[in-house]
């Protein structure tokens, strides 16, 4: 399963990917991997300010519809239209064109409840 | 196979209509005037007794093969009910009767009155509300009912608990009904986890809404310190009787402190709802929930049957008239024919089955929890996943051994789910060929896993493509 480094990751397997004051989220590969083919994706709206673990956005997939929690307390910026039109972007590219949201982090702090990269590869170990 | 559109033949005719009546038309304002001429299929009597035989030779369905899926869409309906309930006095009924004169509709007014009593008898609750038209509907019901009951009393609530092993619309129910949810995992027995229960529950949770026996196919074997729980934070306790046919004359909800409960009619009693046609999800409650009741009820004065309007703190009415009056008549001739000995047989039956099937090949697959399940049990492909076999592919290849495929990929606790339920009207042969084939698929995705991911390859329609179907929805087709 591709886990990449430099990210931080929560136990719903979503990321976050820290740049100064914006982190951009998405879900792990794991977890496309476990949906299944996307079929729809709700995006947040922009300007909704949400905090650390509070559900940012649904998914819908082949098998299931889920929630998306959001890694870190924050107001949504900037959603990925692209996946409007194609959802499938987040099975084919998790970690690059198919991120949800930009989050303007509120506190930087939070990052301390998430995992590294290594942490998160120990956990999919454990649920494997 | 083409459409009845696509065997259309310009000018080709199945009904003369007769003459057109101008004089009629000319009293018709123009705006309301058709402009266009009306695309129907032009094609003969015997085009559409050809074209839709055809098309209804290729249905799968519980009249036609064995159907693992169980009561989730609905179980084998018996004929003689269909029967009854198509005869002209009913099909012809019209609901402002009983509004208008009482005394032509005695009949109905008082099967209405009668499937209201004895659904009370069976789950040991106080009053019944006809009215809601499916099982969600039910719940949305059950929810306000919730409401009006906390808000007569003061009380500020905002949460309902749900335990992770629940049905899917119990969540969205409560959320329509205006409450955030609290959602409670199972442990590792599979049962609602208590210890975070009592972490998560407070003097705001308005309820609880439980699935008993729960999606796991499992009895939740702490309801009585739940139910204790909730009423000491005057949170009501909500039953989801989906799987209400796994308990018939064993467990009432009522008598060990259930406050509401709905029935999906025809799940347990047997009534046609396949597709989402019209169901039935009547709604019991308990004695401190009966003056919430929506309006109008049926009631019996002096050896006569009425309705009353009168309910006090009545939520109002959440259907028109009493809902579907055909469903509710179906299960009545259902429960009357099989009396109190047969409803038994019918959980006693649907449990051993279930439990046979699973005895016989959970060796062959892995079971999550494994204990003596109720009418249903939950198992994970994930034996097969080694030989990159899932619970979908075992589904199609299923197909082509003339099975309905069982529900996959719920509940969603359970990675790579297969849930099976057979019911109680198969028989130990048709049990036997079932698990004879879900043996051979244990085996050939050992050595053939291929075979299994091709499937299916005996049906009009091959492997379809169901993110291609969802993603690009094309819902009509040019004529």
């Amino acid at each position: 399963m591709n886990v990449r480094q430099g990210y931080f990751y929560t136990k719903e397997h979503e990321w976050a990917k820290i740049e100064g004051k914006i982190a951009k989220v998405g879900i792990t590969d794991y977890a496309q991997h476990k949906l299944g083919d996307l079929t729809y994706v709700e995006l947040p709206q922009i300007g909704k300010v949400i905090k650390q673990g509070e559900v940012l956005n649904g998914l819908e997939s082949v098998k299931a519809a889920s929630d998306v929690y959001s890694p870190l307390s924050g107001k949504v910026i900037k959603v990925n239209n692209a996946l409007e039109n194609d959802p499938g972007l987040i099975n084919k590219s998790p970690y690059d064109d198919g991120w949800i949201a930009e989050i303007e982090i509120q506190n930087e702090e939070e990052t301390k409840n998430l995992m590294s990269a290594d942490e998160y590869l120990n956990l999919l170990g454990q649920s494997k | 196979m083409k459409t009845i559109f696509e065997n259309s033949i310009k000018g080709r005719k199945g009904v003369i209509s007769g003459e057109v009546n101008n004089d009629l038309i000319k009293k018709i304002d123009e705006k309301f005037l058709r402009k266009e001429e009306l695309s129907l299929p032009e094609v003969s009597e015997l085009d559409v007794i050809r074209h839709y035989i055809n098309l209804s030779k290729l249905n799968f369905s519980v009249d036609t093969e064995f159907y693992p899926l169980g009561s989730c869409t609905m179980k084998y309906n018996p004929k003689v009910c269909e029967k009854l309930a198509s005869r002209e006095e009913f099909l012809n009924l019209h609901p402002f009767l009983s509004y208008i004169d009482e005394d032509s509709v005695q009949g109905v007014l008082e099967i209405i009155y009668e499937i209201s009593r004895l659904l009370c008898e069976i789950t040991g609750m106080k009053k019944i509300t006809t009215q809601p038209y499916a099982g969600a509907h039910g719940e949305l019901t059950g929810v306000l009912l919730m409401a009006a009951y906390h808000k007569a009393k003061g009380n500020n609530k905002k949460y309902i608990i749900i335990p992770d092993s629940a049905h899917g619309t119990n969540p969205a129910s409560a959320a329509m009904g205006g409450y955030s949810i609290i959602s409670i995992p199972v442990d590792k027995d599979g049962n609602m986890d208590v210890n975070i229960l009592k972490e998560k529950i407070n003097e705001e949770v308005a309820g609880i809404m439980m699935t008993v026996p729960s999606t796991l196919g499992l009895f939740e074997k702490n309801i009585k310190e739940i139910i204790e729980l909730a009423h000491k934070y005057d949170a009501l306790m909500y039953y989801d009787g989906a799987n209400l046919n796994a308990i018939l004359g064993k467990l009432k909800p009522g008598e060990i402190g259930f406050d509401i409960i709905h029935i999906n009619l025809h799940k347990t009693f047997s009534t046609p709802h396949g597709g989402g046609g019209p169901g039935s999800g009547v709604v019991g409650v308990s004695g401190k929930i009966m003056d919430f009741l929506p309006v109008p009820e049926v009631i019996k004065e002096n050896e006569k049957f009425k309705l009353n309007f009168n309910i006090k703190n009545s939520i109002g009415s959440v259907a028109s008239f009493y809902g579907n009056f055909q469903v509710l008549l179906k299960a009545f001739i259902y429960i009357i024919l099989l009396g109190k000995k047969g409803l038994i047989k019918v959980s006693e039956v649907a449990v051993l089955n279930a439990n046979y099937i699973l005895a016989k090949i959970k060796s062959y697959y892995d079971v999550p929890y494994n204990r003596i399940c109720m009418h249903e049990f939950v198992l994970s492909a994930r034996k097969q996943l080694k030989n990159g076999v899932h619970a979908i592919d075992i589904a199609k290849y299923l197909i082509d051994n003339k099975i309905h495929p069982p529900t996959v990929y719920f509940p969603l606790v359970v990675e790579e789910a297969i849930m099976i339920e057979p019911t109680e009207t198969e028989s130990k042969q048709t049990l036997d060929e079932f698990i004879d084939i879900m043996i051979k698929i244990a085996e050939i995705s050992e050595k053939e896993p291929e075979k299994i991911k091709q499937a299916p390859l005996k049906t009009p329609i091959l492997r379809v493509d169901e993110a291609k179907a969802a993603r690009e929805l094309k819902l009509k087709c040019d004529i």
